[in-house]
């Protein structure tokens, strides 16, 4: 339990101080699933800037997220504390042009390439 | 252990009886899978909500039993 809460307080800590916080196997540089892979490319092309952590370098960080999101894969995207989705809805909302637009009605810097 | 294509759509159907499901086993592999599940029950909700709903007809098994499902969901 208090494993628990320390891992759920790590995650927290992390959305809070990230307008954009992706959790993902791998890093942006070196992504290690092609889903991954997928959502940094995404945020990329939008030009936006994001925080990252790599569930693969623990275990506890890998199953807590799922845990803490109710969502069963990753990676996830989170935008000012607030669960997005993973690679098929950020898919999804970027050819539909409504990431972009979530971005702006946050205030969220974008410099779309 | 993989799951063949009438076996996601069993779950699918389940958990959503009115649910119109057409899967394509994307690397003939029986590992990884796109599915577009359109149904009235999504009517309403977000996306996150939608697939969170195909998710869980699947009791846990996805991402883990059930590796990669690209999903669409379509609301009727």
């Amino acid at each position: 339990m208090n494993n628990n809460d320390h891992v759920s307080q790590n995650i927290e800590n992390e959305i809070n101080s990230n307008d954009v916080m992706l959790f993902m196997k791998g890093t942006p540089v070196f992504p290690m699933c092609g889903f991954s892979a997928r959502v940094v490319e995404i945020l990329n092309k939008v030009g936006v800037k994001f925080g990252s952590l790599n569930v693969l370098e623990s275990d506890e960080m890998r199953e807590g997220i799922k845990i803490y999101s109710n969502w069963p894969t990753i990676p996830q995207l989170y935008v000012k504390k607030e669960f997005i989705g993973g690679c098929d809805i950020i898919t999804e909302m970027f050819e539909s042009g409504e990431l972009l637009e979530l971005f702006n009605t946050n205030g969220i810097d974008v410099n779309p390439s | 252990m993989p799951m063949t294509v009438e076996q996601i759509e069993q779950f699918i159907k389940e958990a959503i009886p009115d649910a119109t499901v057409e899967i394509e086993d994307l690397k003939g592999d029986g590992d990884h899978y796109s599915a577009t599940v359109t149904s009235k029950s999504f009517s309403g909700k977000t996306r996150v909500e939608q697939h969170k709903m195909v998710y869980d007809a699947f009791n846990g098994k996805m991402g883990s039993d059930l590796h990669a499902l690209k999903l669409k969901t379509v609301s009727e």
